[in-house]
Order: structure tokens, then sequence, then C-alpha cells
């Protein structure tokens, strides 16, 4: 569906005033909803994605993302809300990996990694089959895996807001003592952080903001609103508050732009918002490495020009 | 085993689906245990979705599948072993890579399924079966490629097998006693990816990863020896292919994927009950000092002489 509304948008191309388009563009309601939800789940994907990169829990927020899919399928399947699918599926994932002791860092992680692998290939099989009994009504199934955008009601727009407010109002509530207990686990125990509760409550907001975004971007493409805007920002900045403003803005910029251009083109959405993401983390490690030249080349001959820009950079 | 011998005399389609994946189980439950030994399973995972967007990419632009297929899954494999290089933060850097090739895979589905809506929608379908596998749909002369390519696998991996293990339990003193650590890991990475490939053609590319994972993790909970581990993970994932296929024979609305997986899943899970009813006969029993610890058996250290 959405790629005919596309196909038709296109024939009227881009004109030669930008702001004609943008107003054309806006003039028609369901682009306006696609802004608004793709605002909600920029932000939200873009806060807890920067935990989860600091974590380093990449996989898992990836399996948390992708088992959406056979909760929504298996919603589809009852006839009940594939809004309620969606969240059951991740929370029940995210619940049975939190049943895995979580093992100190290191090569031990293994038998974690193995059970949330098999988590995830046996809910996509779950999903598959699913979508087998519902009687393979296809153009579902990758609406479930890559998404619909630009089918977005008003009632769903209000409802990934509220949502939203109540993952984020958790954060706030979870953000500080999480992070003291991620950057310095033991230090963090010894204190009284109850660490094993933190991580658990983690799962859970990450399973929640996992099927919120992938209601928008389908339950494949969710992870790249999690990952890159939060790995961009993690590579230009350490302080935590800098970051997430910054993950949050880049996660906007992103979803925005690949709206605006996915408008003008016959191509998929999806595929702008991850080579966006791509792009942005790609120019973020360029700048670190630019700058951790500089410092390197201003270490080598500590003029007191250079020690400035030293105490600039390592600000 | 009399009754699956029976179907699969009975219909040609199923002997290229029992010979086939019986291969292809053997391949990724040997490559499985390796993966779950070394902590990449999330480069698995990635692997998994490099292949139906290569898959993909090739039917977009009307080549043979399989060229997309295994030409996408080794230069992601090698660009893995590239990036593992600077091994810090690969985490992300893998995740950040694979979500934009998601993303590349979401546009050739768009672009193949565009291009081949005058025929009557089988875009969709092609897609849907990459993504979840056609196990009882390959032809004779796949299915013979298809042996040929895990027993090649299987082959390889077990001729390396012995130093694979060894420089990824003690990098330090392997690389000391001359094992070619780094040669190693990339030749493993792209081990990886032509069983991905292989494995994407049975189980499906979104599924490959229970067949890397389940089986290896339930082989690592069973047995603490190397290379026991090794074979149990392989007979595990064959024996799960075997009882899946069986079971979707039987029950046609259950797809071939989810019964191979549910198996495979059933048999790690027993594995927890089975470690953890063990471990509380070694707690209470007389003597029972083999008990392994809580995070699963420990890997004994190999014996060198």
């Amino acid at each position: 569906m959405s790629a005919s509304v596309g196909r038709i948008v296109a024939l009227a191309g881009p004109g030669a005033n930008p702001v004609d388009d943008v107003r054309r563009m806006l003039a028609l309601h369901f682009m306006v909803n696609a802004f608004r939800a793709g605002a909600v789940v920029a932000v939200l994907g873009a806060v807890i994605g920067w935990y989860m990169v600091l974590r380093r829990q990449s996989f898992v927020g990836h399996t948390l993302a992708v088992v959406s899919f056979p909760g929504a399928a298996a919603a589809l399947w009852l006839g009940v809300s594939v809004t309620a699918g969606y969240f059951a599926g991740s929370i029940v994932a995210a619940l049975v990996i939190a049943l895995v002791p979580r093992s100190p860092a290191g090569r031990a992680g293994s038998q974690e990694s193995a059970v949330i692998g098999t988590v995830q290939a046996f809910a996509l099989a779950t999903g598959a089959l699913f979508v087998s009994l519902y009687g393979g009504f296809l153009d579902s199934v990758t609406g479930l895996l890559f998404g619909s955008f630009l089918g977005v009601s008003d009632g769903q727009v209000v409802a990934l807001a509220v949502v939203a407010v109540v993952v984020l109002a958790a954060m706030a509530v979870l953000g500080r003592p999480l992070f003291f207990a991620t950057v310095d686990r033991n230090v963090a125990v010894a204190r009284g952080v109850p660490e094993r509760v933190l991580s658990v409550a983690f799962l859970l907001v990450l399973g929640c903001t996992a099927a919120e975004v992938s209601q928008i971007t389908g339950a494949l493409l969710v992870f790249a609103l999690l990952v890159m805007p939060a790995a961009a920002a993690q590579q230009l900045t350490a302080r935590p508050v800098l970051g997430l403003a910054l993950a949050v803005a880049l996660g906007l910029a992103v979803v925005w732009s690949a709206l605006g251009v996915a408008f003008y083109s016959t191509w998929p959405v999806g595929f702008f918002v991850s080579t966006f993401g791509f792009a942005a983390y790609l120019a973020a490690m360029a700048v670190r490495l630019v700058r951790a030249r500089t410092r390197r080349s201003a270490e080598r001959e500590p003029g007191p020009a250079a020690v400035g820009a030293a105490g600039m950079v390592g600000a | 085993m009399t009754t699956a011998a029976f179907f699969v005399l009975a219909h040609p389609f199923l002997t290229s689906a029992f010979g086939a994946g019986t291969a292809i189980a053997v391949a990724s439950g040997l490559v499985g245990y390796v993966v779950v030994l070394r902590g990449q399973v999330f480069a698995g995972d990635a692997l998994s979705h490099v292949a139906f967007t290569g898959a993909l990419a090739a039917l977009a632009f009307g080549v043979d599948l399989r060229l997309g297929l295994y030409g996408g899954c080794v230069a992601f494999a090698l660009l893995l072993a590239v990036l593992g290089r600077r091994s810090e933060a690969d985490d992300t850097v893998v995740g950040s890579v694979f979500a934009w090739v998601l993303g590349l895979g979401a546009l050739f589905l768009s672009l193949f399924t565009t291009s081949s809506s005058g025929t009557g929608g089988s875009g969709g379908t092609t897609g849907v079966s990459v993504l979840f596998g056609s196990i009882l749909g390959l032809s004779g002369s796949q299915a013979r490629t298809d042996v040929v390519v895990s027993a090649a696998v299987a082959v390889v991996l077990v001729a390396v097998a012995r130093p694979l293990v060894f420089a990824t339990l003690d990098p330090a003193v392997a690389r000391s006693r001359g094992v070619p650590v780094r040669a190693l890991s990339t030749a493993f990475l792209v081990l990886l990816g032509v069983t991905a490939g292989v494995a994407t053609q049975a189980v499906g590319a979104l599924l490959l990863l229970g067949l890397l994972a389940a089986p290896a993790g339930a082989a690592h909970r069973l047995t603490a020896r190397p290379f026991r581990a090794l074979w149990l993970s392989a007979a595990i994932a064959v024996g799960s292919m075997w009882a899946g296929l069986t079971v979707a024979y039987l029950v046609p609305s259950v797809p071939p994927s989810f019964g191979i997986l549910g198996v495979a899943t059933a048999v790690y899970l027993s594995t927890f009950a089975w470690t953890s009813r063990r471990r509380r006969l070694g707690a209470t029993g007389a003597g029972g000092g083999a008990a392994p610890d809580r995070a699963g058996p420990s890997v004994s250290p190999l014996v060198t002489p």
C-alpha cells in the first residue's frame, strides 16, 4: 500500500520551490501523521537505544525487536488487537531472556547469547507458523516485517505518544542508577544499587520500546532506530546528557528527512531511514577519528597552542 | 525412524529435503558449536540478515539467487573480520552495519516485488520463502549442491577444529605456539558465511540463527569436552532436522522451519531441566563433585603437551 501511495505522489515530483514542496506534503493528512508518529518513535528509540548501546546489548535489542513479529502475527490469527500482540511478544521474550543469569563480561557470556539466539529464531519460526495458520496473506507479512509508515491513524498517534510518555517516565526513574550500574557494576553493587532488578527492568523497557517502534517501522527495521542514532552520538561524546540529546536530535533528523525524501521517491521509507542513520554513524565515526588524530599530533609536539586544542577536544 | 524412512522412499521431494537437510544440519551444528564457543552468535545473526539482502539483491537484478546469497554472506564475513581487528566496540559496529544492510534488503524486496507484480505477485512469495525457508521445495539439483557445499564446510571445519578451539580458548598461548590465530578467525567467519548461505535455503534467512545457536547451546550445557560437544551439537542438529521434517510432513499446516526449530528449541530447553536436576543430585548426593556451575559447564582446558 505504501509503495502505491509513494508512486502516485511521485508522479507529481518535487517542484522548483522547496517550501511549496513541503507545504504540499503537509497538506496530506497521512503525511502529517507519519511525521508525528516518526517523531515519537525517533525520540523513544534514541533514548532507549543510547542505554542499549552503552550496555552493549545490541543483540538483545535486535532480538526483542524481531520477536514482536510473532506476537503481531498471532494477534492477526486470533483476531485480537495487533498492538496488544506486538507488546505481548516483546515483553514475553524480555522476561524469558531475563531468566538467564547474565554472566560477568567475557567469554562466559556465550551461553547467554546462545539463549538469545534461540529465543529469536524460535519466535520467528512461531511467527511463520501463525502466518501459515492465518492463511498466508502475504501483504500482511511484509507489512509486519517492514512496516507501514504511511498508514498511521490519528488514534494510533495518540496511543504511541501515551506509551512513549510512560516508557520515558520509567526511564527517568531508572536512568541514573542504570547508568551507574552499567559504567561501574562492581562499585554500584557495593553501594547497594539493585543491579539485577535494574537490568530486568531495562529489558522490559527495551521490549516495550521495540514493540512500540515496530508498529511503525516493522519488526525488522526497529533496530536501525535503536542502534544508529545512539551509536553515532556515542562516537561524538561520552557525556550522558549531551549524548542523549544528540541521539534524540539525530534520530529526529534521520526519520524526518527519510520521510521527506521517501515522499518523492518510489523506494521504501525503511531504506531511507536506515541509510540516513548509517550515514550519520559513519560521519560521527569520521569526526571521532579526525579528533583522535589531532589530539595525538598535539600530544606529540606539546606547544602552547596544541595543549589548548587538546584540552578543548578532551572536554 | 522407520516411518521417516518410509516417507523418504515415498516422495522424491522428501528425499531431497532429508538429504539436503541432513547435510545442512551437520554443517550448522558443527559451525554453531564454535560460534557459541567464540561468542559470535550476534555475527551469525547479522549474517543471516545479509543472506536475506543478498538473495533479494540477486533476484532484483535478475541473476542467480545463490550468487547473491553466497556472495553477500562471504563479503560480509570478510568485512566482519576486518572490523574485528579493533575488537573494542564491535557489537555496535556490527549492529549498525547490519541494520543498514537490512534497510537495503527492504529496498530490494520492494524493487523485486514491483518489477514482478505483473506476473501475479510471485515476488512477495519468493521474498517470504527467502525469509522463512522452503526446504520442501528444493529441486534435486539444488539439493545436490547444498549437500556438496555443506559437506565441504563440515570437512574444513573438522580439519581446522583443533587449532581453532585452541585459538578460541586461549589466544595468547596459541599465538605463542605458532597457531595462526588471525588467519583462523578470518577463515572461520568465511565458513560461517557459507553456512549462512546454504542454511538460508533450508530454514530461511530469519531462522538459520536457531540452527546455529540451539543445538550448540544444548551441547555446551551437556558436556564440557570440546570435541564431544562438537559432535553432539551436530547430532542434535540432525535429529532436530529429521524430527522437524517428519512433523511438518504429518501436519500440513506446520511449516517445516517451525517444526525444525521447535524441536531444536525443545531439546535446548530440556537440557536446562536436565543439568539443573543433575546439579541438585550432585549437591545432595555423596561425592557429587562434578556438578556444573551456575552459568553452565565451563570448557575444560585443552590437553596440550
